[in-house]
């Protein structure tokens, strides 16, 4: 009995710990949902919008954008991999939006009745093929991909651009044999940017996120796998009322040109 | 001539001129820091000089002469070191680390154990030969020394105080062991103890401040001393001054008479040796019949054998303990000291 | 006395330590063992034996065995020499290459990996010499090998060098001075003294090549079976299959505390010079 009391104290020492430390890291939050003042609408507080890593720039840009026309209203957002941010929403994080780079990761949400409402579409995505720039190995087809000699990355299956490419392979036939199959998009893209890659297959948004440190090469088979993001409010949000209009404001005319000119296309 | 020594290291004040005759075991004394490790250093290689060069037998062991900077690595010297500590390897039986040096040399291993046991045999020690050294005490691990130091077959063999770490009880054996296997070999003996020299040595190298300040049989070395620190070794007083007419005359002036060996020519460099025991310790000035008579502050007051010795800034003596409690000093004290005009010994430095 | 010893042994005191000192040492040692803990206890045990020999596990702990095992080797081929340099020899910025030696211990990975790439890369520093060699490091099993060895490297030079400076030169001058040439002293004399931090140093490299994940992600790549290792199938098995990914963590987690334990039993044993002929 006696070693069992003893652990248990120690437990709650260190959990004495922890919360200790969470208090320090998060002080700064009260102040800033007291700092309401009325904005052009009645909306106020803060919200904190989890999102796919792909949407980055973007949702960095929206909101700012937002809280330019919602002076009331701060914005704080996340970025990870779809999964990974899924898990932590699963765990009792304190999201109150969640857009996701796929319909899967969403979807494990709202089986797990955490989301309000149907989610909404608000971007699509497709594959492209990255190349170091000026294109070296001339690559101008999905096929060419397959040929001895090119060293091609891709992303693993088990992440979304990974299972997109998988659906490319299967429906134009043709096997890629990948020098390696990264855990992230981000990996595909930098071991094209070094050189290391003679080609990698990244969503269109990444190739113009890259800044001209790689070239694109379009090709027609990427229709064949299209990724849809969808957005929404979560069912345990504190404000909810700012967390709905954002999610209208990135489904909206103005949400739409800033995705439009990251290169991501319309639901 | 075995060796042939002449060596100068700036940084540690060293500067050294000596030879070794084949066969002949030094001993080697001095203050700490007067330069003893310095000079085996430069023997086994570990030191590397400024200046000079040395030869033993037909082999360079460095020469830093103008022009030349030829150096001879420690394993191609033919150079053994026996240290305070045995140092024998750890992970080595007792045989195999007395058949390192053969081994290393060449030999195979059937061959270097052989080798090996006959040296063991030699030190007393064959019964030894299976055991780890961690598992010998010290004077036995002093005596695998001493045989793994041999069986390298060395033209000069270094030996580093080799019986001062050794319990008292070991030390005598050793001794007479290293008397029996040092007879007919080339030797340098570091030392502090003057038993050692008189007992294993042939002869005496004086190092103070990294020179040479003595260098003679070991006996004579110590019947005339010619610095404070070998009349110290010997036990006895040292007065150095001029010749005079009945004596010396001192450097601050006292005059001591004392008969001399030798002729000596007036207002030679010499020196008078006399014992502690004759030296007496008195509060009243003693007369002219006392012959020489100095005052003097006490240093020290300590129980010596059956006696106590009383030491003053020049003199020594040492008196019975009735005497020492009827004269009641104390260090910082001062008193008489004086010697009969027959009791000292001069001799030309 | 072994009595006495078995007394101490089953009965804690403080000998002398605060009590407050031992009750942070308490929570300091929770705050590192429960997160083991919660790994165990997340454990799907009873899929565990098919979620850790599916083709893709086993692949990664076969390539993660490997990989690490030439590393370790080339850690003790090249750490041994750089040990017994840093620790003997003397020459001018001895100090400086001390500390880059040691530089991959406090580097992020990543950085270690992008150092890679540019070291070992296909535009990298050397890029043109492997060429005309024909060899093509990238992704390859070998650039795995190369980032494991470049952050393990350090725990062997570390803990041989502060054992080779704790040991003393005394008794390889001894050996020199019977006969021995250095290279004989070297086999003979201080490898055989140095054995125990060598084992040790060697079976920390060894957890440590097992364990990198950083550089080998930025500098090899992800393949089955080719270069990706346990670490890097753990992290995107996270994002599919996280029972798949708690399962081999355990794996990781158990190989490495056996490993530690291996190191701490042989640091334990008396290196070296022993007591009796000091």
């Amino acid at each position: 009995m006696r070693p069992l009391a003893r652990t248990s104290g120690l437990l709650a020492v260190t959990a004495a710990l922890a919360l200790g430390l969470a208090a320090c890291s998060s002080g700064g939050t009260p102040a800033a949902t007291t700092s309401t003042t009325a904005g052009s609408g009645d909306l106020s507080g803060s919200i904190t919008v989890y999102g796919a890593a792909s949407l980055t720039a973007t949702f960095t840009q929206l909101a700012s954008d937002f809280e330019k026309a919602n002076p009331g209203v701060t914005v704080k957002t996340t970025f990870n991999g779809s999964s990974v941010l899924v898990t932590q929403i699963q765990s009792g994080a304190p999201a109150d939006v969640f857009a996701s780079a796929d319909t899967a990761n969403m979807a494990k949400l709202t089986d797990a009745d955490l989301v309000t409402g149907t989610p909404t579409d608000f971007a699509t995505n497709t594959i492209e093929i990255a190349v170091p720039t000026g294109n070296p190995k001339n690559i101008s087809t999905f096929t060419d991909l397959a040929k001895s000699g090119v060293k091609t990355v891709v992303c693993a299956s088990a992440v979304p651009c990974g299972a997109a490419t998988e659906k490319i392979e299967a429906a134009t036939g043709v096997t890629l044999k990948p020098v390696s199959e990264e855990t992230a998009v981000t990996g595909v893209l930098s071991k094209v940017e070094t050189g290391e890659a003679d080609a990698g297959l990244v969503y269109v948004t990444d190739v113009k996120g890259a800044d001209g440190k790689v070239d694109g090469v379009t090709f027609d088979d990427s229709k064949e796998a299209v990724n849809t993001y969808p957005i929404a409010t979560l069912k345990d949000s504190s404000n909810k009322a700012a967390a709905d209009a954002f999610v209208k404001y990135v489904a909206g005319a103005e949400g739409q040109k800033v995705l439009a000119a990251a290169g991501f296309g319309q639901p | 001539m075995t060796l042939d020594f002449k060596a100068r290291v700036r940084a540690r004040g060293f500067d050294l001129t000596f030879g070794v005759k084949t066969g002949e075991t030094i001993a080697v004394m001095g203050p700490n820091g007067a330069g003893k490790s310095t000079l085996l250093g430069l023997l086994a290689g570990l030191v590397h000089a400024d200046q000079g060069h040395a030869r033993l037998d037909d082999r360079t062991l460095f020469d830093a002469t103008a022009g030349s900077r030829a150096w001879t690595q420690p394993h191609r010297r033919g150079v053994a070191l026996l240290a305070q500590e045995a140092l024998l390897f750890p992970h080595l039986s007792v045989l195999d680390n007395v058949a390192f040096g053969p081994r290393s040399t060449g030999a195979s291993r059937q061959e270097a154990r052989a080798v090996a046991r006959q040296w063991l045999t030699e030190v007393d020690a064959a019964e030894l030969g299976g055991r780890r050294p961690a598992a010998l005490s010290g004077g036995q691990a002093q005596r695998v020394g001493v045989a793994r130091a041999l069986a390298a077959d060395p033209s000069l063999l270094l030996l580093d105080e080799p019986l001062s770490a050794l319990d008292i009880g070991a030390a005598p054996a050793l001794r007479r062991l290293l008397k029996r296997v040092l007879a007919d070999r080339t030797a340098l003996l570091v030392t502090h103890d003057p038993l050692d020299a008189l007992v294993l040595a042939d002869r005496v190298l004086v190092i103070e401040g990294g020179r040479l300040v003595d260098d003679g049989p070991t006996r004579e070395v110590f019947a005339h001393p010619r610095t404070a620190f070998v009349a110290g070794l010997a036990g006895m007083n040292l007065v150095t001054g001029v010749r005079s007419a009945d004596g010396i005359e001192a450097t601050d002036g006292w005059k001591v008479v004392a008969p001399f060996e030798a002729e000596v020519a007036r207002g030679a460099s010499s020196a008078i040796v006399v014992k502690p025991s004759l030296v007496r310790v008195s509060h009243l000035k003693p007369g002219r019949a006392e012959g020489n008579a100095v005052w003097q502050t006490i240093l020290d007051v300590e129980p010596r054998g059956d006696s106590i010795r009383i030491r003053g800034d020049m003199l020594a003596a040492d008196v019975t303990p009735a005497a020492a409690a009827d004269l009641d000093l104390a260090p910082g004290d001062t008193a008489w000291f004086a010697f009969s005009a027959d009791a000292g010994v001069g001799y030309a430095l | 006395m072994d009595q006495n010893r078995r007394m101490t042994r089953t009965r804690a005191h403080l000998a002398g330590v605060p009590r407050w000192v031992a009750v942070l040492a308490g929570v300091g040692a929770a705050f590192v063992l429960l997160p083991l803990v919660a790994i165990v206890s997340r454990v799907n045990w009873v899929d565990f034996v098919p979620l850790i020999t599916s083709d893709s596990s086993v692949a990664a702990l076969l390539l993660s065995l490997r990989t690490s095992l030439a590393a370790t080797a080339l850690c003790v081929v090249f750490g041994v020499p750089i040990a017994i340099v840093l620790a003997r020899a003397t020459f001018p910025g001895q100090r400086i290459a001390r500390s880059l030696v040691l530089l991959p211990l406090v580097l992020p990975p990543v950085v270690g990996g992008i150092a890679l790439l540019y070291t070992f890369g296909r535009r990298g520093l050397l890029s043109s010499t492997f060429q005309f060699l024909g060899i093509d490091i990238a992704f390859s099993t070998t650039a795995v090998i190369l980032a494991q060895t470049f952050v393990a490297i350090p725990f062997l030079i570390l803990s041989l060098e502060g054992a080779i400076r704790t040991a003393g030169a005394r008794y390889e001058a001894v050996a020199a001075t019977l006969g021995a040439a250095p290279t004989t002293v070297l086999r003979r004399v201080t490898l055989p003294l140095l054995l125990p931090a060598l084992v040790s140093g060697a079976i920390l490299s060894f957890a440590r090549a097992l364990g990198e994940f950083g550089a080998t992600l930025t500098f090899a790549g992800s393949l089955q079976g080719t270069t990706r290792t346990l670490p890097l199938e753990i992290y995107l098995q996270l994002e599919t299959d996280p029972d798949t990914a708690v399962a081999l963590s355990l794996v990781l987690v158990a190989v490495a505390v056996f490993v530690v334990g291996l190191a701490y039993r042989n640091g334990s044993v008396p290196s070296g010079p022993s007591g009796a002929d000091r």
